[in-house]
């Protein structure tokens, strides 16, 4: 198992290798750049902050150079923010979408989990219908419908809790429920999917008629193989989830890296592109990796495999 | 084979009674899920609405009546008026072109990604299999938003490269779900006949194992509409998508969002409606792959 997660480890470094340089020339090949703005610089001016930032060394220098910085860690300075660096602009905001985004998810494991396996258990109740009837709402409404609508009604009608900022304990409430919301609604759909095929099998007739309770039956026998969709579904997941939403972030006023993802792309800001990309790939490999762990652990028959 | 041929040439080499083909068996299931049909139907209706609707009108998506801004729904404008004074069901009308044309179209740009490069890649096998799906499994480790922006940005703001860019994304699964099925398919022997046969790779792919995925393609398709509409609207919201006055589905919620605490039907007529299309999409996807019985995109 060690070997397996430090072979797929060492296999990042290639994969992070092809997305730099994907990620690098395609910024680059984009018109415009970061100091193309509404007031135009002069060309003095122009040429001097080229100078500075290296942007005037061939492509390639800048890439090999680029390159350097990255291995020791260091993404290079930001061009839209002047005198920070991506690094910083990442400590900075990461933490928020962080908090947000674990919030979010405890609220779709709290509410989406629960609620499918109950619909599960009840298959064709008016329970199950209930289920699923909310799952399709959440998956059907998007989240720049539902967050303002939550923050009229909750925020603004009845004044309960805040509809902007990220200060108070208030704040957190609404756009955790609006990400959460959507994110429950996935799982519910998957848990009650996965749960269904395995309350098929053959082994869980033979539990059933070995008298065990429905209870037991669930969640001693047919769980674990049922929540193997959902794994697959949370890895990625928690990856975009963690690094912030852009329509939650700009609904609520939230200082997040999610709206980073927009503007430094719209920005032309190309090494904050890049970190970000950087940052968003690697969380995604690892997840994956997760996963896989995960896959193997619920299912003991992939380990031979 | 029977005398009755299926009435569809590409139907897969099953054995069939008379007249009753894969194709008809799988119509009769659909026709029987109440659901599918209701999602089906709504959607027929709402695109009949979008497309044939605003011919009816006095009022066109542009004509502003300042006068009249911020009228609540009435007689004279059933959905009422936004702040230039226009009349939003019209608006929404013309919105819902856009969004159900760039669903359908993106889509299709999506699937014919996909299917051939799965295709490809499933049949070739080996070395070659394992570099393209690498390539998959890398583009999916991007964050799609960026690349869309970049795309949007380096192809210009147009409704036709629109489609380019979120077909572009959007083909990945779709690719990964084609490969699947074609490995499994071409062990089969109907393969192994038109190999010994001495037919081209690519007559085999695209006469004989593209016409037996059909049944996964629809399915899929389907679900990546709804996928395809929310990347439009999210694009609308940043302000990339269609640009004024032309309206989207997803700039006037935008539109709406923004001022929803004094004139609430600017938000909630245009969001009900896309979200009726994404649950009608939804029925009817879920009912094509039950009556497809379609196992590979279930996840």
């Amino acid at each position: 198992m060690l070997r397996f997660v430090v072979r797929r480890l060492l296999q990042l470094i290639p994969v992070l290798f092809v997305i730099v340089t994907l990620t690098f020339f395609m910024v680059r090949f984009v018109p415009g750049g970061p100091f193309t703005a509404e007031k135009a610089v002069s060309p003095e001016i122009l040429k001097n902050l080229n100078a500075h930032y290296g942007l005037d060394q061939p492509l390639w220098r800048q890439y090999l150079s680029y390159l350097g910085h990255l291995v020791q860690g260091d993404f290079g300075p930001s061009f839209k923010f002047t005198n920070r660096t991506v690094n910083e602009i990442i400590a900075a905001k990461l933490p928020v979408s962080l908090e947000l985004g674990g919030l979010a998810l405890g609220v779709a494991l709290v509410v989406g989990l629960p609620l499918g396996i109950l619909a599960a258990a009840r298959r064709n109740t008016w329970l199950d219908y209930l289920c699923t009837a909310t799952g399709l709402i959440g998956i059907c409404v998007p989240t720049f419908v539902l967050g303002p609508i939550l923050a009229l009604v909750f925020g603004i009608y009845l004044r309960w809790f805040n509809v902007s900022g990220w200060e108070y304990a208030d704040d957190r409430v609404l756009p955790s429920l609006t990400l959460g919301f959507v994110y429950a609604a996935y799982l519910m759909r998957l848990t009650r999917g996965g749960l269904l095929e395995v309350l098929n099998l053959d082994f869980i007739r033979t539990a059933r008629a070995k008298g065990a309770s429905e209870v037991r039956i669930i969640f001693r026998h047919a769980l674990h193989g049922g929540l193997a969709p959902v794994v697959s579904f949370l890895g990625p997941a928690i990856a975009g989830i963690l690094t912030g939403s852009f329509i939650i972030e700009t609904i609520f006023q939230i200082p997040g890296l999610g709206r980073e993802f927009v503007t430094s792309a719209t920005n032309r800001d190309y090494t904050l592109v890049v970190g970000l990309v950087v940052l968003y790939a690697t969380l995604i490999v690892v997840m994956n990796l997760v996963v896989d762990v995960v896959q193997v652990w619920l299912n003991p028959k992939l380990r031979f495999e | 084979m029977t005398a009755a041929s299926p009435p569809i040439s590409s139907a897969p080499p099953v054995a069939t009674e008379a007249g009753h083909s894969l194709w008809s068996d799988a119509w009769h299931r659909l026709r029987g899920n109440r659901l599918a049909v209701f999602g089906g139907g709504v959607l027929l209706l709402l695109t009949v609405l979008c497309v044939v609707g605003p011919w009816f009108s006095h009022y066109t998506y542009n004509e502003q009546e300042l006068s009249n801004a911020f009228a609540p729904p009435g007689s004279a404008h059933w959905l009422g008026t936004d702040q230039h004074g226009r009349d939003l069901l019209v608006r929404i009308l013309y919105g819902g072109r856009i969004s159900l044309g760039v669903g359908l179209c993106a889509t299709l740009v999506a699937l014919s990604i996909g299917v051939v490069y799965g295709a490809i890649s499933g049949y070739a096998g080996n070395k070659t299999d394992a570099l393209m799906m690498r390539f998959v499994d890398i583009l999916y480790a991007l964050p799609f938003t960026i690349f869309v922006i970049l795309l949007m940005v380096f192809l210009g703001r147009n409704i036709v490269l629109l489609f380019v860019a979120i077909g572009a994304v959007e083909w990945l699964t779709m690719a990964r779900i084609v490969r699947g099925q074609v490995q499994s398919l071409k062990k089969m022997e109907f393969i192994e006949a038109a190999r010994a046969l001495g037919y081209s790779p690519r007559r085999i792919i695209f006469r004989h194992l593209l016409p037996n995925l059909l049944g996964p393609v629809i399915v899929y398709a389907t679900l990546t509409i709804p996928s395809v509409m929310l990347l439009e609207a999210f694009l609308g919201f940043l302000g990339l998508g269609v640009q004024p006055p032309m309206s989207s589905w997803g700039t006037l919620i935008k539109d709406g969002a923004d001022k929803m605490e004094e004139y609430w039907w600017l938000l909630v007529f245009p969001g009900s409606l896309f979200s009726l299309t994404l649950l009608s999409l939804n029925f009817l996807g879920d009912g094509l792959r039950d009556a497809l019985d379609v196992r590979a995109a279930k996840d």
